[in-house]
């Protein structure tokens, strides 16, 4: 089956104030259908820009970036931020339903997806409610029933867990992974989280270095749910940290302990 | 617990207290009565006016000027804000413009709104617009320019990606409280520019207080100085009813 991502030597170079900076260069990268890929590298390693480029916000300076084409009533990729970006003036159920509004769907379809998103991440029951109403926690799922309800091909999530505290990350990791094997969904997941990368993906792709370049990749073995003290993950998680003092940037990241 | 009625009260002892002092003043010869009439003497003014038929069409003329003159203003106003918010080009083109017009206060308009209308319901519509347009202008430029760009950024992560769409989407309703803010401020003041388009002869509420001022009749001056706080306070509190309900989205 063909990837549901190419990128290929993409680069990636900003002008800002005359002075050129290249964020990213020379990346390759496929992405596989119900694969879940997690990208870790360090802050400013363009690891959100990567997600961006993908996601159609920023065009690439160099290289290609191939999306699988969507059915109509779906997208090709949709995007989790770090903040949840709810649109405050709408209720829950709107703010699900944002995105089936682009897609000429009808309205009680758009309508059915929506609740049946929110269902999804356990919140039928706020559908009615202002984002102003919500926990940190219950605006992330709201924000990740929005992404689900244009049923992506490739759900593209930048850092969405990072802003919560510990119990309730642990609890949305779960749910995701839970959402993942059931829907079999496939995920692009951006996070400096290391433990994070190896409790959720199959694959773990280390970005590094200026301009940021792939210095490594793992598989993750075992499915889902996993447990978080298993030593087989220690052990990925360990690599992982080796590849990144390689790169000489391990001081800045965060680790669980 | 019994200070809260106590609190309730104070506003009404004082507006009591206003008016008594009011009517003690010509009451003990302190003024000249004809130059300020005791609240006393307005119902019956007032009456008057009513039984005349005068009220009803001075009411009417002015609501006409006032609500024309606001929707005109309001609806271009957001229009040209939203144009100079979203686009540099505009906002670069219309600087100095802005700067120029700007400073010319609304009452400057009334020798051309004569002269293009004549001493007509339009110049006084015309000269109202004036007054709201730029309130209204400089308020929904300033919301529009500030709309947060992660939530642009959102909107074109969905596809929305014209500036049709990105205005529909996110721009205009992250806008809105900051236009509203604007549309009350220009509710309060077009009463101001009624009465100064009014008081040139444009049959209304300003031209009824000028002819009664220049007979000496204060009693009916003050029945309309009233009449237009009454006017303006409902309007005031509908809208602002209004405004609660469209940010009720609001923490």
């Amino acid at each position: 089956m063909a990837g549901l991502i190419a990128i290929r030597d993409l680069a990636l170079t900003f002008t800002r104030d005359g002075a050129r900076t290249t964020v990213l260069s020379g990346l390759d990268l496929d992405i596989e259908p119900g694969e879940f890929l997690a990208i870790v590298g360090a802050s400013g390693v363009g690891k959100s820009t990567l997600l961006r480029v993908v996601a159609g916000l920023v065009p690439p300076s160099a290289g290609t970036v191939r999306l699988s084409d969507p059915e109509p009533g779906r997208r090709a990729v949709s995007l989790v931020f770090q903040d949840s970006r709810l649109l405050p003036w709408r209720r829950v159920l709107d703010n699900v339903a944002f995105g089936l509004e682009k897609l000429r769907l009808p309205r009680a379809e758009r309508r059915r997806r929506a609740q049946g998103a929110l269902a999804r991440v356990g919140l039928a029951d706020l559908a009615g409610r202002w984002p102003f109403q919500l926990s940190g926690g219950q605006r992330q799922r709201v924000a990740l029933a929005r992404a689900l309800a244009v049923e992506p091909h490739v759900l593209l999530m930048d850092e969405p867990f990072s802003a919560l505290d510990a119990l309730t990350r642990e609890s949305l990791q779960d749910e995701l992974a839970r959402l993942c094997r059931a829907y079999r969904q496939t995920v692009l997941f951006v996070t400096h989280d290391i433990e994070e990368a190896v409790t959720l993906a199959d694959r773990v792709v280390v970005l590094a270095g200026r301009p940021g370049r792939i210095v490594a990749a793992h598989r993750v073995a075992g499915g889902q749910p996993r447990d978080r003290s298993a030593p087989e993950l220690k052990a990925v998680a360990q690599a992982i940290r080796e590849d990144l003092a390689g790169a000489g940037v391990s001081q800045n990241l965060q680790t669980a302990d | 617990m019994r200070s809260r009625p106590a609190a309730a009260l104070l506003p009404l002892v004082g507006l009591a207290a206003f008016f008594a002092l009011w009517e003690a003043f010509p009451r003990l010869d302190l003024v000249n009565p004809a130059f300020l009439p005791p609240p006393s003497v307005i119902p019956e003014a007032f009456l008057r006016e009513l039984r005349s038929g005068q009220w009803l069409m001075a009411i009417g003329g002015s609501l006409g000027h006032y609500l024309g003159g606001l929707a005109l203003g309001i609806v271009l106003g957001i229009a040209v804000g939203t144009l100079t918010g979203m686009s540099r080009t505009a906002e670069g083109l219309t600087a100095w413009i802005v700067r120029v017009l700007r400073p010319v206060p609304g009452l400057a308009w009334v020798p051309f709104a004569i002269i293009w209308f004549g001493v007509s319901p339009e110049a006084a519509l015309f000269i109202v617009a004036v007054g709201v347009f730029w309130i209204v202008y400089f308020a929904s430029h300033g919301a529009i320019r500030g709309v947060d760009r992660d939530l642009i950024e959102l909107a074109a992560a969905f596809g929305f990606r014209s500036a049709p769409e990105r205005l529909l989407t996110v721009v205009w309703p992250a806008a809105t409280p900051g236009i509203l803010v604007g549309v009350r401020t220009a509710i309060g003041q077009a009463w101001m520019a009624v009465v100064a388009a009014e008081i040139f002869g444009v049959a209304g509420l300003g031209q009824r207080m000028m002819q009664a001022s220049t007979l000496l009749a204060t009693d009916i001056v003050v029945v309309y100085m009233l009449t237009m706080a009454l006017l303006y306070g409902v309007f005031d509190a509908a809208f602002t009813a209004l405004q609660g309900w469209m940010l009720r989205w609001r923490a």
